[in-house]
């Protein structure tokens, strides 16, 4: 509990209106996407890198825990304040500082909206790339602690590629710089990359510079639709092996198919059991010949549909299927674990194999789709809580799960973080060196462990 | 807490637990857009709704600022994954939270004038009894309190007119039309009757020219809206009961209105507060919203040629969806109508379809939120360069107007019938 007098200090800091207490604040600001609940005990706002320091400062000297948030819509509990502490949101930080276009660089707040971004260098000509599913209400600060990433990773990559410089307050209050805006620089330790995806545990991000590239001249997307799931499968890593890198390689497949036609009837062909959804994107001669060498590769796959998009509208009909799949799941069971396992590209017919195994064994929904073309998974393990003996065993196939991607040579997570939800399964990806290296980072920085304490390092 | 309190919440428990906190409503919500704390945002009044629930949080003044902050715009539930109806839950909360607390002598005067169409005709009366709020002095000291506006009442600074004589007393409750012609009722609508009488007049005008006969039941009192933006559920029971009265006493094919907000009363919130008490009741009311159609979209059932109603002469126009109207699947009908009316251009606005900002409660409540998002509402009409912003919901035409004066702009508010019905004969 923090007394009276920290509550004062904070109050000076932020002002009046940027601190929160009530019991209706606090419920509010303990909640994220993964469903698990924490009150915090108090709320505040800052502005600018100066509040969040003096922030900070307060804490490591009070000893109270200080959680970084930015909209609050993460899936492993990042940003969920865990023991109590104090909540501090960015979102009061949500100013697009600049946008270079003789460089291609922009310098943004943290609190920025990552859609509101996107449409402010798109309207220069510009682009700005990662798009995770909560782009419309995630904020930047947010994609870059969690490192987002989304469909158009395959082509473009994730929210790290594209940060070239921060400005961070460190756990202990003081105001570094990382990075710059340069193409190059070599000067010292890479610690842009260190803080993306830290999850904020290695420091308040208050500023951040991004690469931006030319909006691509034009784009095409195609539904296709596999007999089989091997079929899809292959073909995510017959067209890279091609040497063809589409913007997006989206996957489902048939049990999230089922869910979906159940729901929205979108006229699917009954012998389709997966599907991909391809865009390309670039200059529009060249798409057009990329287009026509997808469907060459992918026809001898058990392809049963091929359907192209011939405008924007068209386009948006296409990605519908897509977008109307996370809304069609509940109808199969209340309860979802929604893990993002990674494994090599050509090793997706491999994974999805192993899966429908696991499914098989523990008599458990599986629901697979997500971002095929860079090995990206979306599994979801739907059960219903209710049913005695149902969280067991999902706790159990998500292991499998897990042990699958791993032994692929993949990783438990792609997009999601560790935060709260993955952290039992930790020791099963990184060995207790690599652990020990990494907490010696996290003591280094933050001796008292304060910022972000319990999350994503097993304890 | 006694159980009686907690019952409205009772009643869409289940509801909320389809929420997952995914955070998709920071997106849409208008009040959020405002505010920019979580307790705005619908997932954080579900939350709020499930710890009253379980009893970790009480009806205080913290919740009812919460509950406050809401439009009742429905975009949320639009845009939400799961569909959970955000509304609804904030409607129960507000009714349990009147429950607990109490109406205040002003929320009682506001209900005895909105179920008193004699009173309500003596505008004198209505205007001296709400004259405090009429000219936003009632006390800051009345702290959170749920007000709710009157429907004729802006609590703005550019308050419209009340009419010196009501559209019902004008005409006599039947007008007859051609034989073998619909037979509609016309749920006129307080804003209508008392303030924006050309509505009227220009809907009248309109289903004369199809060859209709127009009833206007006599019996016909206010359509609740504002009582339940207040949490006066029970004065919206009652007037349920009232219209329903009035329209059942006439033989129809269809109740009309040319009012969003009285459409989305009539269509959705009768059969979702009534029903359930009274089964007969529910299947009556149920009759009733089956029955209930737009001004717009009947005219465009119907057939309405807007080249023979002389609507045309070169004009720009852009249109807003009112939030009732959008919630209801109507966008494309009044589009429809405008688009087909000769020399009027149609160019849409950014964000046609966000919420003016009136909200009901909020507009008084929040009356510098409200400004907020309507001002971004005019910056997006004004951006288009149109002569006129057209829409179907008086409501939003008070608001709308209010906000482009403020903004020093002379852009005409238009209801879609009056732009259509422009150069007919009344």
């Amino acid at each position: 509990m923090l007394d009276a007098r920290i509550l004062q200090q904070l109050t000076e800091i932020v002002g009046s209106e940027n601190i929160a207490a009530t019991p209706q604040d606090l419920i509010c600001y303990g909640y994220d996407a993964t469903q698990m609940e924490f009150l915090p005990d108090c709320v505040v706002h800052p502005d600018g890198s100066e509040e969040v320091s003096r922030i900070l400062k307060l804490a490591n000297q009070e000893g109270f825990p200080v959680f970084p948030r930015g909209a609050g819509s993460g899936f492993t509990g990042g940003a969920l304040p865990k023991g109590g502490g104090v909540v501090l949101v960015t979102t009061r930080m949500n100013r697009i500082l600049r946008i270079d276009t003789d460089n291609l660089v922009a310098e943004v707040e943290p609190g920025v909206v990552t859609e509101t971004f996107q449409m402010a260098v798109e309207k220069l000509g510009l682009f700005y790339p990662p798009d995770p599913a909560s782009l419309k209400f995630s904020t930047l600060g947010g994609n870059v602690a969690e490192c987002a990433g989304g469909p158009r990773a395959v082509k473009y990559g994730v929210t790290k590629d594209f940060v070239m410089g921060l400005e961070v307050v460190l756990p202990t209050g003081e105001v570094i710089r990382t990075g710059g805006e340069t193409v190059k620089g070599v000067v010292g330790y890479d610690l842009t990359k260190l803080i993306c995806g830290s999850e904020g545990t290695l420091g308040v991000i208050t500023k951040i510079i991004f690469k931006l590239l030319p909006y691509p001249d034009a784009k095409k997307t195609m539904l296709t639709v596999f007999d089989s799931i091997d079929g899809a499968a292959r073909a995510v890593s017959t067209i890279i092996k091609n040497k063809i890198i589409p913007t997006t390689l989206e996957f489902m497949d048939h049990a999230t198919l089922t869910c979906v036609e159940r729901r929205f009837n979108l006229g699917l062909p009954d012998s389709g059991r997966a599907v991909l959804l391809i865009e390309v994107d670039g200059d529009r001669e060249l798409i057009e010949k990329q287009a026509g060498q997808i469907h060459k590769l992918i026809e001898p796959l058990g392809l049963v549909q091929f359907r192209v998009a011939k405008d924007a509208a068209e386009s948006e009909e296409l990605w519908r299927v897509r977008r109307l799949v996370s809304p069609s799941l509940r109808d199969v069971n209340p309860d979802k674990f929604n893990e993002d396992i990674v494994v090599p590209r050509s090793k997706v017919p491999d994974v999805i194999r192993r899966i429908e195994v696991i499914q098989k064994r523990y008599d458990i929904p599986i629901v697979n789709f997500g971002h095929a073309g860079d090995g990206n998974i979306h599994v979801n393990i739907m059960i219903d809580k209710r049913v005695p003996g149902e969280l067991e065993k999902a706790h159990e196939a998500i292991k499998e799960v897990f042990q699958a991607a791993l032994d692929l040579g993949g990783t438990m997570s792609g997009e999601h973080g560790v935060g709260l939800a993955k952290q039992p399964y930790i020791p099963m990806e990184l060995s207790a060196d690599q652990v020990a290296a990494m907490k010696a980072i996290k003591a280094a920085l933050d001796p008292k462990n304060i910022l972000n304490p319990g999350k994503m390092l097993p304890v | 807490m006694t159980k009686k309190q907690i019952d409205p919440l009772e009643r869409v428990a289940a509801e909320m637990k389809k929420c997952v906190k995914c955070g998709a409503c920071r997106a849409h919500c208008p009040a959020f857009s405002t505010f920019q704390r979580e307790p705005a945002t619908a997932r954080g009044k579900v939350a709020l709704a499930q710890h009253l629930c379980k009893g970790d949080i009480t009806l205080d003044d913290g919740t009812y600022s919460a509950m406050s902050k809401c439009l009742l715009c429905g975009s949320c539930v639009e845009k939400c994954p799961n569909q959970v109806p955000t509304d609804e839950i904030v409607i129960a909360a507000r009714e349990a939270l009147a429950q607990r607390r109490g109406l205040t002598t002003f929320h009682k005067a506001v209900g005895q004038v909105i179920k008193n169409r004699k009173v309500m005709n003596f505008g004198a009366l209505a205007a001296a009894v709400l004259g405090p709020l009429f000219f936003r002095k009632v006390p800051a000291t009345s702290g959170l309190r749920l007000r709710f506006p009157m429907p004729f009442l802006g609590g703005s600074r550019h308050i419209p007119q009340i009419a010196k004589k009501p559209f019902m007393k004008r005409h006599p409750e039947v007008i007859q039309g051609e034989p073998g012609k619909p037979r509609i009722v016309f749920f006129v609508g307080c804003m209508t009757n008392f303030v924006y009488t050309e509505i009227g007049e220009a809907t009248l005008a309109l289903f004369r020219h199809l060859g209709c006969t127009v009833i206007i039941p006599k019996g016909q009192q206010c359509c609740g809206l504002p009582g339940m933006s207040g949490g006066d559920l029970d004065t919206v029971r009652e007037l349920a009961e009232m219209n329903l009265a009035a329209m059942e006493a006439h033989e129809a094919d269809y109740v009309m209105t040319a009012c969003a907000t009285c459409g989305g009363a009539l269509h959705k919130l009768y059969p979702l507060v009534v029903g359930k008490r009274n089964p007969e009741l529910k299947q009556r009311l149920q009759a009733l919203a089956d029955k209930t159609v737009d001004a717009a979209v009947l005219l465009q059932k119907l057939g309405l040629a807007p080249e023979e109603t002389g609507a045309g002469a070169g004009m720009r126009i852009t249109y807003h969806d009112p939030c009732h109207h959008r919630t209801a699947g109507i966008t494309k009908q009044p589009r429809a109508l405008l688009n087909k009316t000769p020399g009027l251009e149609l160019v849409e606005m950014e964000g046609a379809d966000r919420c003016c900002g009136l909200g009901g409660t909020f507009n008084v409540y929040h009356y510098e939120s409200s400004l907020d998002i309507n001002a971004s509402k005019s910056a997006a009409i004004i951006a288009t360069g149109a002569d006129a912003v057209v829409t179907g919901c008086p409501g939003c035409i008070m608001q709308l107007s209010d906000g482009l004066k403020q903004a020093g702009d002379k852009t005409k508010v238009l209801h879609t019938v009056e732009l259509l019905a422009r150069k007919m004969r009344r």
